[in-house]
């Protein structure tokens, strides 16, 4: 799971009003080479929540992205775009769960792929 | 169309290891499948600017679809509710990412991220209540509501459905309208009972300002069915764009319904040849108080 993905993703249990940002558990991590394509990204970056985005990415152990939300006029240099790039297309987790904040509920992740189906009571 | 999946099993059950890897290696079905979802990115007209969005792929299955909007560049996440077709897709490296999810329950995505939506053939298998727990009504309101939600304004979200009955396309088109969606049912080639396609166009409010390109053409239906020219006999179109109706207050006034009310239905009745009670002096009259 890219973590482009784990910043739109929340957790819909009834009753959790804040379902965002699912927390991360690690076991394993990969990474993927993609296109790197600057258009998207900075389509993208209107759209993320960085502070998810920093947090998730430090903890799948990647520490390069400045820690408060950069001017809009970062997006021009080049350097962070790599890094932007990195942290939302290439890292993925693949194996480990993702927590729901409110409930501690977990969502495991294998192969890449989060079960995110709910149980019958959490409708 | 003689076998519908949809009446056999419960779809995590029914598209089991054997089904899945038959649907997906399928010659056949590959071809249909692209064929449906470039279609459905042509109706999503997104703006032609190159820049690649964020899709969402909904009833994903095995990547067929996504592969078409990795083709045109696209980022695009999956949802499915049957491990054994995503398992397929990690085989074919389906470039998107995954998730193992049920469309009824909700989608559970941020407000106001995704540039679009697709679905080839997946919606209808909402109408099915599979489980005790499964109320069609509210599996379709729960996925259409949460979809609204995480549309960015103006997106689109376009789905190619296979809706059984009239009824069944009904309930599906009612759900999107009161999510707060406008739009309708584009029908591709319908004189042919054979390549007869369904596609559900839908739109979330107004085209949104962040998407950065003159946006004149796409606001209507008509300008996107237009563009089609070689292959279409006939494009129908059905909108209903009227979003802000007042339905409560339509229904019934304080009174009831009143006496000509009911020798009307009465009427309608014995013309379908039902047994009915004859009118006299005491139809639709009140009962007393105390009675």
């Amino acid at each position: 799971m890219k973590l482009l993905t784990h910043n739109m993703l929340s957790s819909n249990i009834k009753g959790v009003t804040n379902g965002f940002p699912l927390l991360i558990e690690v076991e394993k991590v990969i990474e993927k080479p993609v296109d790197f394509n600057p258009d998207f990204l900075k389509n993208m970056f209107l759209k993320v929540d960085w502070k998810a985005l920093v947090d998730a990415s430090r903890s799948l152990g990647y520490a390069e992205l400045p820690e408060e939300t950069p001017e809009s006029s970062a997006i021009d240099s080049d350097d962070f775009l790599r890094k932007f790039h990195h942290a939302l297309l290439e890292l993925h987790l693949e194996e480990g769960a993702l927590v729901c904040p409110e409930t501690e509920r977990k969502f495991p992740v294998t192969k890449g792929i989060p079960n995110m189906l709910l149980h019958e009571d959490e409708v | 169309m003689s076998s519908r999946p949809e009446l056999k099993a419960p779809p995590e059950i029914f598209y089991d290891d054997v089904e899945a890897r038959k649907y997906t290696y399928s010659s056949r079905i590959i071809e249909i499948q692209a064929k449906l979802s470039e279609r459905a990115l042509e109706l999503l007209a997104l703006p032609n600017d190159g820049v690649p969005r964020l899709l969402l792929d909904i009833g994903c299955g095995s990547g067929l679809s996504g592969e078409t909007l990795s083709e045109n560049g696209h980022q695009w996440i999956g949802l499915d509710i049957s491990l054994s077709m995503l398992d397929i897709a990690l085989e074919r490296e389906a470039e998107g990412d995954l998730l193992l999810k049920d469309m009824g329950q909700g989608l559970g995505l941020r407000s106001g991220v995704i540039d679009g939506a697709i679905s080839i053939s997946a919606v209808q298998w909402l109408c099915n209540a599979d489980k005790s727990s499964h109320e069609p009504r509210l599996r379709l309101k729960a996925f259409f509501g949460s979809l609204y939600r995480c549309l960015a304004r103006g997106a689109r979200a376009v789905f190619q459905v296979y809706p059984e009955s009239l009824a069944q396309r009904e309930l599906i088109l009612s759900s999107a309208m009161r999510a707060g969606f406008a739009g309708g049912v584009v029908v591709d080639y319908p004189h042919s009972s054979k390549s007869r396609k369904e596609y559900l166009v839908l739109t979330c409010g107004p085209p949104s300002i962040n998407t950065e390109l003159p946006k004149a053409k796409l606001e209507d239906e008509e300008s996107c069915s237009d563009d089609e020219s070689s292959g279409e006999e006939e494009n129908q179109t059905v909108c209903i764009a009227d979003r802000h109706r007042p339905r409560k207050k339509q229904k019934t006034t304080k009174k009831g319904k009143g006496r000509e009310w009911v020798l009307k239905k009465k009427e309608q009745m014995r013309r379908k040849g039902n047994a009915v009670p004859l009118d006299t002096r005491y139809t639709a009259r009140k009962r007393k108080a105390r009675f």
